[in-house]
């Protein structure tokens, strides 16, 4: 008897400790979102759980390790007890019980994250293989940056062009895959202003998988209302010229997640000072990088492959002539 | 007669055959793309199967492994070649920057695995009779270490090859697990960067590559493992003289050889960058290598199925008289529930992996939208089984844990039948769970909540068995010798991984968790728990038995005393990085989240496990020849086994025993398990 009350005692100080411990440990990132309100809940809710199971399991086998050891000598067998009913039904029904009601409390706690705002903002998201785009159609702009008001819920609806991304920003908590050829929903009420924040794609998508991050920015209404007539203007006299639509082509289609604009290295061929030059090719010879071979590698990219990039797989484009003439006046002007 | 082989003309062997198949890939390759180049794909893969082929060939002679590796290779050509004839009258391409086409690399390496079995020679005595040539019941072993090498029917050999060939597949992809922690160590791609190229990929493509391989030959290497547990243990504890089909048993193991050759050749034929889960339709854009990945897994799935089968027919039909199913060992009962599984789920990884292959071979669009397929779909079927899988690694170890706990605490193990049953009651539901792996997926959002309360039911018979654990080990006269502190450890680290479970299962918290490093700890934490530790435990417990011989205690228990905290450090910071927003299968993380010291830890500590492996396998080679002599009932146990000497005679027990009593009745003065009483006429 005076074993199981030390015991006792020990699992319930153990627990307390291990508690105290992870929580001020601080687990989650900053909550900034009205979804990241349940779930945190629900999450302390288990650490407190896990933290007693813990201790009830190893708290009598490290007690039993030290009290109960073998003394010097001794050659005989332990005291026969080949197990008990009762203690064996409870704890078969007490564990029922409690994981009935932790997946009843569960599912409650789903449904509060999916709360819907009949006037939320909505935002189309296309993810490609290397980056994101966010478009609002509200507004007519896209951006490669997600702006949202604070306290405003925004209604994300996902696709994506290529293979499976999965959208989550940490402080925000929810995550949602993308998947081609269907839009998937997800809906955020950042709560929490902040320009730190990005969009991390959590599925694994291809080599440039880690860099799928995209900035999101947390403003309040006058902030965001001031970007959006912001992007309108720019759009409008980006659309001016060839090599300012060619940008917007360029951006909207994520092309710099593997063409860098700087010569820095990347998947794809850099673009700097692309145009006009020699470039070799796999299999041997070279190539004058003219508009015909331009055009020719956007539209048909395995036509010709430059030598070290045999293993990218570089998707076909479905752009106009108009378009094609746009992005390569974009990429001539970078020397 | 016999040539003198040994391990270091198996090694001469293996750099002139590596050299040289490297030279005919490069001429080989440079034929076909006008260009010498030395980091590509084909000079690797030729030496790689060259040099495998001619270690064995050094080792062991041209028999067994070496001539089913010599069948593999020349076959895999051969079937190439044919396929590139078949493309050539049909003008379609005929080479390309792998040497052969993808659709020749896959039918060659098909052709290349049957032929390895043709090869190594475990299709002889099923051949002679179709040919109407009778062959003896038993074929009598080489004496040595020879016989290892080459087709036994014993399944005490065959699982020594399984448990050999599983800590060689756990060696390479741990070594591979090491490159990339390495890489991880800081934020930045530090060596495998988009400057680097080997095997026709740039660093994060390797990164992807080694890590996706790292999942799978893991996987592999656990499948064997518990195959070599199960296949060792399971006649021996049901007094069998062997399992019930050897023939299949012997063809069960060899298939595995294969395929792992194909997983390894994966790495250089272009690698693939999908993780192990190999979802379309990114896995449908990636090189060949995808193909020999989906191929090996394809064909191992055949050792698991076929040995399930083994396993249940054994324990059904040739139980030792009076075995009732409730005086059982309760590993048998573990064997069962997990051959259980095996057996019937194990077809559902293997058909989604071959819907990828023929969507890439043929242009079937099971899961293209634009031609009305559905990626969700194969998450489906890929989760039906491998979320179960989860069941069929860890049920075994839960196993080795309940059957050597009384042993080392002399007292019996509490509520026999409620473990028992336990392990079935997890293979059951662990059926109805599989779409937790899915919650954000995209699949009914609807279905989330009924698949929350199938996967939290899961934790009811787990915590049976952790009860029972502990009241088993209460008021026990507990000794630690490293088998025992193995089974210590893996209550422990197994708890971790249970506890860190039921938050993935909550659909909200899980919306936070899913694919990051969170669910990394948790999946390694259960692992290590369920399989790593009672697999060592159970190589310390069994050695003695195998070899007569013990593996050394003091390196044991360095063993044991470094992994441990090592281990427990990894995932703790594992979980930790990940709760933060570390996302899993990155090659480089972002420095503003702040993880660059965290996963220096964590480096640290994974190099550490791996010196402990080391140690281990050392001490584990060194001991079968040098190991302190052990014939004996050496943890005074209760099992059959241990009341014969060791080694253990060629056909089991020479005189049958018949079970007179209750398996762990420790502490019963009086008490007996066994009886061995002589054969009265026929078989049993």
């Amino acid at each position: 008897m005076r074993h199981f009350v030390i015991v006792g005692i020990l699992v319930i100080a153990l627990a307390v400790l291990t508690y105290v411990g992870l929580d001020s440990a601080g687990l989650m990132p900053v909550p900034a979102s009205a979804q990241a309100g349940p779930i945190d809940w629900l999450w302390d809710l288990q650490v407190k759980a896990m933290s007693f199971l813990f201790s009830l399991i190893v708290v009598p086998m490290l007690y039993s390790l030290l009290v109960f050891r073998r003394k010097k000598g001794d050659t005989t067998d332990a005291v026969h007890v080949e197990g008990n009913t009762t203690l064996e039904v409870v704890w078969t029904v007490i564990p029922l019980v409690v994981v009935l009601g932790m997946a009843f409390v569960g599912a409650q706690n789903l449904g509060e994250t999916r709360r819907a705002d009949p006037d939320a903002m909505v935002v189309n998201v296309t993810g490609f293989q290397w980056g994101w785009s966010f478009e609002y159609p509200e507004y007519g702009i896209t951006s490669k940056e997600l702006y949202l008001p604070v306290n405003k819920q925004v209604l994300l609806k996902m696709t994506s062009r290529d293979v499976i991304h999965s959208f989550w920003v940490p402080e925000f908590r929810v995550k949602q895959d993308l998947v081609p050829g269907r839009i998937t929903e997800l809906r955020i009420t950042p709560t929490l202003l902040g320009d730190t924040y990005k969009v991390r794609c959590s599925e694994i998508c291809g080599t440039s998988h880690a860099y799928m991050e995209n900035p999101v920015i947390v403003v309040e209404k006058v902030a965001f209302d001031a970007w959006v007539a912001e992007q309108q203007a720019l759009a409008a006299e980006a659309g001016q010229t060839p090599e300012g639509r060619g940008l917007a082509l360029v951006t909207a289609n994520g092309c710099r997640g593997c063409h860098s604009i700087d010569g820095s290295p990347g998947v794809g061929p850099t673009w700097f000072r692309l145009a006009g030059s020699e470039v070799p090719l796999s299999g041997g010879g070279t190539v004058i990088a003219d508009d015909a071979f331009l055009a020719e590698s956007i539209l048909q990219p395995q036509a010709k492959i430059v030598a070290g990039f045999e293993a990218q797989q570089m998707p076909a484009y479905n752009f106009t002539e108009e378009q094609v003439a746009d992005i390569i006046a974009y990429i001539k002007t970078l020397k | 007669m016999k040539r003198k082989y040994t391990v270091g003309s198996g090694l001469l062997f293996l750099l002139i055959a590596g050299g040289v198949g490297y030279l005919i890939g490069l001429g080989l390759d440079a034929l076909i793309m006008k260009n010498v180049r030395w980091t590509a794909p084909v000079p690797s893969a030729f030496s790689l199967l060259f040099a495998f082929t001619a270690f064995f060939f050094g080792v062991y002679g041209y028999r067994g492994i070496t001539r089913g590796l010599v069948y593999q290779v020349v076959w895999t050509l051969i079937g190439g070649f044919i396929v590139t004839g078949i493309r050539v009258m049909m003008g379609l391409s005929v080479f390309g920057g792998f040497f052969f086409t993808e659709p020749a690399w896959v039918f060659g390496a098909l052709v290349g695995a049957v032929a390895f079995l043709f090869g190594v020679g475990v299709m002889d005595d099923w051949v002679k009779w179709a040919r109407g040539i009778d062959t003896p019941e038993f074929h009598e072993d080489e004496p040595g270490w020879e016989k290892f090498l080459g087709v036994s029917l014993d399944h005490k050999v065959i699982g020594i090859q399984y448990t050999v060939t599983a800590l060689f597949l756990i060696s390479v992809g741990g070594t591979f697990a090491l490159i990339f922690r390495t890489e991880l160590a800081a934020s930045g791609l530090q060596f495998l960067n988009v400057g680097m190229n080997l095997f026709g990929q740039n660093g994060p493509q390797l990164y992807n590559t080694l890590m996706s391989l790292h999942g799978m030959i893991m996987i592999v290497s656990i499948l064997l493992g518990i195959a070599g547990i199960i296949n060792y243990a399971v006649p021996l504890l049901v007094g069998a003289h062997d399992m019930a089909f050897p023939r299949m048993n012997a063809f069960a193991y060899w298939v595995s050889v294969p395929a792992a050759v194909l997983l390894l050749m994966s790495l250089v034929l272009g690698g693939f960058d999908t993780g192990w889960t190999g979802y379309p339709p990114l896995s449908v854009k990636a090189p060949v290598g995808q193909q020999m990945f989906f191929l090996g897994v394809f064909i191992a799935g055949w050792s698991s199925i076929l040995g399930a089968l083994n396993v249940i027919a054994t324990v059904v039909r040739m139980r030792a008289r009076g075995m009732t199913a409730m005086r059982m060992p309760i590993l048998v009962w573990a064997s069962v529930a997990t051959s259980i599984i095996a057996l019937t789920a194990t077809q559902l990884i293997g058909l989604s992996f071959q819907l990828v292959m023929f969507q890439r071979l043929f242009g079937m669009g099971f899961f293209d939208p634009a031609k009305g397929g559905n990626p969700v779909l194969f998450q489906h079927l890929f989760w039906f089984y491998s979320h179960p899988a989860v069941y069929v690694f860890v049920l075994p170890g839960l196993g080795v844990i309940s059957e050597l706990l009384p042993v080392f605490v002399r007292k019996p193990l509490f509520g026999y039948r409620w473990v028992a049953m336990s392990s079935l009651g997890i293979a059951l539901v662990g059926f109805l769970v599989w779409a937790h792996h899915m919650f954000t997926s995209g699949m009914n959002e609807y279905l989330r909540v009924p698949f929350m309360y199938s996967t939290l039911l899961v934790a009811v018979p787990t915590g049976v068995k952790f009860f029972s654990w502990v009241a088993t080990i209460w008021g026990g006269k507990i000794e630690t010798p490293t088998p025992m502190l193995f089974v210590l450890g893996a209550i422990v680290v197994f708890l971790m991984g249970g506890l860190s479970g039921p938050p993935n299962a909550t659909v909200s918290v899980d919306l936070h968790l899913h694919d990051t490093y969170f669910i990394v700890g948790h999946f390694h934490d259960t692992i290590f728990g369920g399989f790593v530790f009672p697999f060592f435990a159970a190589i310390y417990y069994w050695f003695p038995k195998a070899t007569g011989r013990r593996m050394n205690e003091f390196w044991g228990k360095v063993h044991f005393w470094l992994m441990t905290p090592s281990f427990l450090i990894l995932t703790f910071g594992m979980m930790r990085v990940g709760l933060l927003g570390m996302r899993r299968r990155i090659a480089d993380y972002d420095p503003a989240q702040g993880f660059d010291t965290t996963h220096l830890i964590l480096t640290i500590a994974a190099f550490a496990i791996a010196l402990s492996v080391l140690i281990f396998l050392i001490n584990f080679f060194h001991s079968i020849k040098h190991g302190e002599k052990a014939q004996g009932n050496v943890w005074n146990s209760r099992s059959p086994e241990w009341q014969v000497s060791s080694p253990m005679p060629a056909h089991n027990y020479e005189t049958p025993f018949e079970v007179v009593g209750e398996p762990y009745d420790y502490g019963l003065p009086g008490s007996k398990y066994i009886d061995f009483v002589p054969a009265q006429g026929g078989k049993h």
